[in-house]
């Protein structure tokens, strides 16, 4: 089995309502769709964000589009106008969503 | 009945800090097109009317978007003379008095007096008794003392004054893609319970109210996602048809793309459950939405459909949020990391030491880490970081008292001398914190309106 990076296969956008943070996942290719819903599961991503402590982490499927949305509540520190972080909006979040690794059995 | 044609909506700014030269170019195709066209500029962000309002208590004849001028005297000789109506919502929180400025620069363009409509009625503050808001309020800000309380108001009174002939129409806080949804109700005349095509205007000014980040801005990943000419990235047109499908394409001659990867990533930007974004004007649902290319540049989307609009306005309410201070430190050469987390852990011990060790204080080493990390400090202490022989340190805190977050910057700046071996160029910086909050209100409690500007 060998691993590939979601930054690969896939691009993402993050955006920011308060303290919650929506993340979207877009394929690259229609191919590659099914790894993704597969492998990028609520469970993986609450695992990958776990130290901001999400009290609710829900993925939406868009198959239409082969993309998917993440949101993630409570993981902003407070959001824009509280948080301490650099990046308060936390734009920053979709390259550790992109940072996942992902098993494949072929190359892309 | 003839087949209304088709309105092409170009958009000037996706935010108060927007290029200024933007609109040109899109004012340029909008004309070529010969039809009916409308030019969009979003300038508010979720805490800027706040700071508007400050400007405004500070001299009541301001707290309108300081770009205006910037921002419209480019295009509007163009915009008059092709009869293009500009919609913005520069008004932020004085509309009355961006309209006077707006005439002031009409009149030095040599143009004709305008015909500038004013939206009014989404300031919270204003509309109620005192106390009202309060119950509404989560417990956090009950009692204190509000900058500013705006609820999102739709597209109705916009498209009433496009249709009685503004030339332009100035709004305080309106929902973003109720900027578009306006013009395109004034020209099609759908009736306000056709959800599906109120969607589809909906999700048009969803995809054009960001700007660039719909045609290549926002979306270079060099080799991975590449952009042609993304410093002269074109700014956004929909060209929207009567039954409510439309393109998504972007100024002539100027730099960026528009593919099904911008245009998806910005269709769900901001979105939480794609089968219900919630906005004044209708629920719209993208769960279906399909893009199908329609020539280069040119993305057409279809598939959207619509829900009965919500019985509640969404509102920001904004309220002083005590002083941030930032101070910055670098270490540079062997054993730079190590020597950054030791400064950082001085100035924790010494703020403890002196009773504020309760105090939220965050620290990043640049360089290492400096914004996947949290507040609190959790991944700071379980992620082991990459050697680095260049990092520079940044402490962050936050106090109601200015003299706390002077404190802290004093600390800061006291490493110069008193810090691990090697630290140099310290900046610091306390700024002013505004803290927002949002809330749903009653759709009973406001009375949008719309008038000429005197």
């Amino acid at each position: 089995m060998s691993t590939v990076l979601l930054h690969t296969l896939a691009h993402a956008r993050t955006g920011d309502k308060g303290n919650r943070s929506s993340i979207s996942l877009v394929a690259f290719d229609a191919k590659h769709w099914p790894l993704l819903v597969e492998h990028v599961t609520e469970d993986r991503v609450a695992q990958l964000f776990a130290y901001r402590k999400p009290t609710a982490v829900r993925r939406y499927l868009l198959p239409k589009l082969h993309a998917m949305n993440f949101v993630l509540d409570d993981v902003l520190d407070g959001g824009v106008n509280g948080s301490l972080n650099l990046d308060s909006h936390g734009k920053s979040l979709s390259g550790l969503l992109l940072s996942l690794t992902i098993p494949t059995e072929t190359t892309p | 009945m003839t087949q209304k044609s088709a309105l092409h909506i170009g958009c000037g700014a996706g935010f108060s800090g927007d290029r200024w030269d933007a609109a040109v170019p899109v004012v340029r195709t909008l004309r070529a097109t010969g039809g009916p066209a409308v030019l969009m500029f979003e300038t508010l962000a979720e805490r800027t009317l706040a700071l508007a309002q400050l400007q405004r208590r500070a001299n009541p004849d301001s707290g309108w978007e300081p770009s205006l001028d910037r921002f419209v005297a480019p295009v509007l000789r163009d915009c008059v003379e092709a009869g293009i109506p500009i919609v913005g919502n520069f008004g932020a929180a004085n509309p009355q008095g961006a309209a006077r400025h707006l005439q002031q620069v009409a009149q030095r363009l040599g143009l004709q007096p305008l015909r500038i409509a004013v939206i009014g009625g989404d300031d919270l503050l204003a509309a109620l008794p005192a106390g009202q808001l309060d119950a509404l309020l989560p417990a956090s800000l009950r009692g204190r003392s509000l900058v500013s309380a705006n609820a999102y108001l739709g597209a109705a009174e916009i498209a009433q004054a496009l249709r009685a002939g503004a030339q332009v129409v100035v709004t305080g806080r309106v929902a973003d893609p109720a900027l578009a949804l306006g013009p395109i109700l004034a020209h099609f005349d759908w009736s306000l319970d056709d959800w599906d095509r109120l969607a589809c205007g909906t999700m048009a000014g969803h995809l054009l109210e960001c700007g660039a980040q719909v045609t290549g801005g926002y979306f270079a990943d060099p080799g991975v996602k590449d952009v042609p000419d993304v410093a002269n990235a074109g700014f956004p047109i929909v060209e929207m048809h009567g039954d409510g499908s439309f393109v998504v394409t972007k100024a002539d001659g100027t730099g960026g793309c528009v593919d099904r990867r911008t245009v998806t990533e910005q269709l769900l930007y901001e979105i939480h459950d794609p089968a219900a974004y919630l906005t004044p004007d209708v629920v719209a649902d993208i769960s279906q939405a399909e893009l199908s290319e329609d020539g280069p540049d040119r993305i057409r989307v279809t598939g959207v459909r619509g829900a009965p609009r919500p019985p509640t306005l969404k509102a920001t309410v904004c309220h002083e949020g005590g002083w941030l201070a930032e101070g910055e430190i670098s270490y540079a050469g062997p054993n730079a990391a190590a020597r950054a987390r030791l400064a950082a852990d001085i100035v924790r011990e010494r703020l403890r030491a002196q009773g504020h060790g309760q105090l939220p204080l965050r620290a990043d080493l640049i360089g290492v880490t400096s914004v996947f990390a949290d507040d609190a400090g959790r991944w700071w202490d379980s992620h082991t970081a990459p050697a680095s022989d260049d990092v520079r340190l940044r402490i962050a805190a936050a106090s109601d008292e200015r003299s706390i977050a002077d404190l802290v910057a004093r600390e800061v700046l006291a490493l110069y001398t008193c810090g691990p071996a090697g630290g140099g160029g310290v900046r610091t910086h306390i700024t002013p914190r505004l803290s927002s909050e949002s809330c749903f209100v009653p759709r009973e409690w406001l009375q949008p309106q719309w008038s000429f500007a005197a």
